[in-house]
């Protein structure tokens, strides 16, 4: 056995360059909706200068910053072949309960409030983990079940109240608003999260093992890897992830009601398979999914300054996602194929 | 010969443990828990508006079985009924004459099923992400269709069929439970009864093996989407005419309800497994639930919890517990 390891350490080289080659189509998924985006911008900003104002890149950005955060946490559960369909009724509570608690202690300083999020969230996304890990049950169900838990008890908690902008501190309210040379804050947070998400997934192991199991869960077992802890991992990091994009969606639109959120799940799984995230797991990319949230956001951007009824959005929005999962379809084939002939050539010439 | 009995009495110990068994106890247990918290729950009045209320979700839970069965999902069925509804306001408002509109819909809604199923089959992605995209793409038809503007001035022949009871029923049946009873004996006969039945279950158990026996995997799948495509633009026309009123946000977010109650019903999401009992039942305590809830003052809003709860009920019981419950009988019956 231990051989069997030796033997498959020293086929090292062999393997950094199939992955060389596998690095290099992750970059062309990327590269490809990339493109899609610049082209996109350029249509638009030839049409309507105002498209790349100071403004609305700010705008835009914004708006991407709590998205691509999403984004995050769901890329990490759906390359493991699960989905966290409880998203958007993590935001919602939330978004709710560290908005009412700053309401109610205004003195509270406001990474405070940030931590409370965290800890709602957490405490979701553990639920959500330890049900789908020990319980070994299709995390869809899971998550569909949670979102009308968590949405439920969001709604018996708000009742019939809401928590508006003059109850809440202005300092909380302008985080949207604050810039760095023109670039808002949490545009800046929440790359620097995503480049930090995006190197822990690519280079760490406990990383790689998520797209380990994604490709394949029985193997991934047989391997050894640790499959429930990670799985359960990545579900409390979504749900974390969800509970501090609560308080910046508080923040964000300052009205919260038992509604924040709602529906915001399809549109989180939408920018990532966008991204090139392979819904059945095993592949895929924080950056890409960042990019998609990036993407969408900017097309309803776009429709806006171009005077077009934002009616077109969803359809754009289901219309892209069809074409995203479409081109990812053919690109997986290729690859399968070009890596099988690849082999099979190579271990011709071994025989030879 | 003890083997023999003993074998006997595990597979009855499996029969009774069957999920379909516990979900008839909790719709009995809902009803009566229902009628002793309210005089009015089991009056044929408040039956009637539980009926109404829930008659589209219950219509499009019959083709999901199908589906799910197969080993697919659809999560635009709420988004085709929404287009179906958009639709219907469009046409009659540019004064179209109502059969035509229909004949438009069903078309409308066998294509929009189509597009589902030829996308899922012929170019073999995953339905979880191809409706996922039909889901934004066909609601956003219907915001296209009717943006903001309310289309509610439909003639009282047709809003009657939506509010009214079925002639001779005593008041008491709503068109939309009549219709919703005929489908489930249909789509039950077809799923239970019908080659083409026991093919949804081979290829919901393995798509490769149906294929090598035999059975047209791609062909079924794309009828059963188009026939969800159908079924939905019949819930969407149900819908305006309940509540006389044609709106591009009719139905918003209905697929996890219809999702949930099929699950709830013991339907595999894995496919090949679940019954069309199990559905009609899931569908009674569904409605129970929401009915009895609303009748003890419960914020309506938040029935979600309990049905949340069920979904959780119906995979840990069956993966989970009923696995411990047997084998605990078994050794009880061994001793």
């Amino acid at each position: 056995m231990r051989a069997a390891i030796a033997a498959s350490r020293q086929q090292q080289p062999d393997r950094v360059r199939q992955s060389g080659l596998a690095m290099r189509v992750f970059r062309i998924r990327e590269s490809g909706i990339l493109v899609v985006l610049v082209v996109f911008v350029a249509v638009t900003t030839g049409v309507q200068h105002r498209f790349l104002d100071a403004s609305n890149i700010q705008f835009v950005l914004v708006d991407t910053a709590t998205f691509a955060l999403l984004a995050l946490g769901e890329t990490m559960v759906v390359i493991s072949r699960n989905v966290d369909l409880s998203v958007g009724s993590v935001v919602g509570l939330s978004a709710y309960l560290s908005a009412s608690l700053f309401a109610s202690h205004p003195g509270l300083p406001i990474p405070v409030i940030f931590l409370a999020g965290l800890g709602i969230g957490l405490a979701c996304g553990i639920a959500n983990g330890v049900m789908v890990a020990a319980g070994r049950v299709p995390s869809l169900v899971v998550t569909l079940a949670t979102l009308y838990i968590i949405r439920g008890i969001d709604i018996l908690v708000v009742g019939g109240n809401e928590v508006d902008a003059n109850q809440l501190p202005n300092a909380f309210l302008d985080i949207p608003k604050d810039t760095v040379g023109g670039i808002p804050d949490i545009a800046i947070a929440v790359a620097v999260v995503i480049a930090i998400g995006a190197y822990y997934l690519r280079s760490y192991r406990s990383g790689r093992d998520l797209y380990a199991i994604g490709s394949n869960p029985d193997a991934a077992r047989l391997a050894g890897l640790t499959v429930g802890r990670r799985v359960f991992t990545a579900f409390a990091v979504s749900g974390a992830i969800a509970g501090v994009a609560g308080v910046l969606w508080a923040a964000q639109y300052g009205t919260i009601n038992s509604t924040a959120g709602t529906g915001y799940e399809l549109q989180v799984v939408s920018a990532v398979v966008v991204g090139g995230v392979a819904i059945f797991g095993g592949s895929g990319s924080v950056t890409g999914a960042a990019i998609g949230a990036l993407l969408l956001t900017t097309i309803s951007s776009a429709l806006y300054v171009l005077g077009i009824s934002s009616f077109w959005d969803q359809a754009i929005w289901g219309f892209l996602l069809l074409v995203a999962i479409t081109l990812d379809q053919t690109i997986t084939e290729r690859l399968t194929s070009a890596l099988s002939t690849r082999r099979a050539g190579r271990r011709r010439t071994r025989h030879e | 010969m003890s083997n023999r009995t003993e074998r006997m009495r595990a597979l009855q110990i499996q029969s009774a443990l069957r999920w379909e068994t516990g979900l008839a106890v909790v719709v009995i247990l809902i009803f009566a828990i229902g009628s002793a918290a309210s005089p009015d729950f089991l009056t044929g009045n408040n039956l009637f508006s539980l009926g109404l209320s829930n008659g589209e979700i219950a219509i499009m839970t019959l083709p999901m079985t199908l589906i799910i069965i197969s080993g697919e999902i659809d999560l635009s069925v709420a988004s085709i009924l929404g287009m179906s509804s958009a639709l219907l306001g469009f046409l009659w408002a540019r004064g179209w004459p109502m059969p035509a509109i229909f004949v438009t819909l069903a078309v409308v809604g066998v294509a929009a099923g189509a597009v589902n199923g030829l996308l899922v089959t012929r170019l073999r992605l995953p339905s979880l992400a191809v409706t996922i995209g039909t889901l934004a793409l066909y609601r956003g038809v219907a915001l296209i269709l009717l943006g903001p503007n309310t289309v509610s001035d439909f003639p009282n022949a047709y809003t009657n069929l939506g509010v009214n009871a079925v002639p001779f029923t005593g008041n008491d049946l709503t068109y939309s439970t009549l219709i919703f009873i005929a489908g489930a004996i249909v789509f039950g006969v077809v799923l239970h009864a019908t080659p083409f039945g026991r093919s949804v279950y081979a290829m919901g158990a393995s798509a490769e093996a149906a294929q090598f026996a035999g059975i047209r995997v791609k062909r079924i799948k794309t009828i059963l989407f188009m026939v969800s495509g159908f079924v939905c633009a019949l819930a969407g026309v149900l819908w305006t005419f309940r509540l006389n009123t044609a709106v591009q946000n009719n139905g918003l977010g209905l697929e996890l309800s219809v999702v949930a109650i099929v699950l709830l019903a013991g339907v595999s999401i894995f496919g090949g497994k679940g019954s069309l009992i199990g559905v009609v039942l899931a569908v009674l305590a569904f409605a129970g639930i929401q009915n009895a809830l609303l009748l003890t003052n419960f914020n309506q809003e938040a029935t979600g919890i309990v049905t949340g709860a069920l979904l959780l009920a119906s995979v840990f019981l069956p993966s989970v517990f009923l696995p411990w419950a047997g084998r605990l009988l078994r050794r009880l019956s061994h001793s």
